[in-house]
């Protein structure tokens, strides 16, 4: 069977995409799916980095579509997750390199290699967020409980609609448990009745997050983190199962019990 | 509400966010600005006014949504009919 073609993406920057294309497809490979990223974000590649895997660049997603290389050889393993592949953005040159239909190529060709191809989408709504859904088959959009975020994952969601490749499924990144008790973050459920779109994951804010991406080491992998865990659920809930929503408030309430212990209140 | 919110009045972010983002989203989906469907008002009183008489201050024209989808409401109650006396 051909494999899937997930496209993540958000609208606006710096809420999540890359640590959630690098942990769903770290979750996906520990469940021995063979699965292959695509960083699709030409000139600020990272996806590379949070997978621990920038030392090991040869070729690129520009050289494959270029022909300078084959796609085997641009392929990059990763040592802990044997079924774990990327393919990395060019760094050195712009979104303009890579053509919607070169995406679509590319993926048709993945497709019959992988059970899962992830395109980590750039930031935006010009042609990088065109090139990386293209080629999708279900498309995702991560965002966090901000004003800001909310606003552009309306605008992208709208967007993914008219480009028929919807419905798009969200994913909450970053929510704060105990500001959302204390009225002072949306809540998921506020999000999912602005947005009207179905629910893929949340993923509490997590220290851990930043850690093992400082470490070049999927957060999916971590079996302590809290965020590892929510990631690993989204990847089952990927996979057709149904997983219910962690219980967040007793994580938090866990949290706000040791505060109380050491006289913060809240 | 923390202790200090509760001290001082101020209220819980969470409400008013919702509200400015439901508010936001609807415009920005439309890409109809509040002054612009002020005018389409206008014109839409001027327009039925013509045929049939309304009550031109009752009308009300508004944005709302179920889901995805977005429906421009219109309420606009007709003048009662004049009643003939003999």
């Amino acid at each position: 069977m051909p494999g899937t073609v997930l496209t993540i993406t958000s609208g606006k920057g710096g809420v999540g995409k890359t640590t959630a294309t690098a942990n769903i497809a770290a979750a996906l490979a520990q469940r021995n799916r063979k699965v292959v990223c695509v960083d699709a974000d030409i000139g600020l590649r990272n996806l590379d980095l949070v997978l621990g895997l920038e030392n090991r660049i040869v070729y690129d997603l520009v050289d494959v579509v270029e022909g300078r290389c084959r796609l085997r050889q641009a392929l990059i393993r990763d040592k802990r997750l044997p079924h774990l592949f990327l393919i990395p953005a060019a760094q050195t040159r712009d979104k303009t390199a890579v053509s919607p239909s070169d995406m679509v190529r590319l993926c048709n060709e993945l497709r019959q290699e992988f059970d899962w191809i992830l395109i980590d989408s750039p930031a935006g709504i010009e042609r990088g967020f065109r090139n990386a859904i293209a080629p999708a088959d279900h498309v995702v959009v991560v965002t966090n409980p901000e004003v800001s975020a909310v606003r552009d994952a309306d605008r992208i969601i709208g967007l993914i609609e008219a480009e028929e490749k919807g419905p798009a499924r969200l994913l909450l990144n970053r929510l704060n448990p105990q500001m959302v008790r204390s009225g002072n973050m949306l809540d998921a459920e506020d999000v999912l009745e602005l947005l009207a779109v179905d629910l893929l994951g949340v993923v509490p804010e997590d220290e851990a997050v930043v850690i093992s991406a400082n470490r070049g080491m999927p957060v999916a992998l971590d079996e302590k983190s809290i965020a590892g865990a929510a990631f690993r659920n989204v990847a089952r809930r990927l996979e057709g199962e149904d997983v219910p929503l962690m219980d967040l408030d007793d994580a938090g309430g866990l949290f706000q019990r040791l505060g109380r212990l050491f006289g913060r209140g809240d | 509400m923390g202790w200090l919110d509760r001290l001082t009045g101020r209220e819980a972010s969470a409400e008013k966010a919702k509200d400015r983002l439901r508010l936001v989203l609807i415009h920005d989906r439309t890409d109809l600005t509040p002054a612009q469907l002020r005018d389409l008002k206008d014109e839409l009183i001027a327009v039925i006014s013509r045929y049939i008489a309304i009550e031109p201050q009752a009308v009300e024209i508004q944005l709302s949504q179920n889901g995805r989808e977005q429906y421009l409401v219109a309420n606009i109650p007709l003048k009662p009919p004049r009643r003939s006396r003999r």
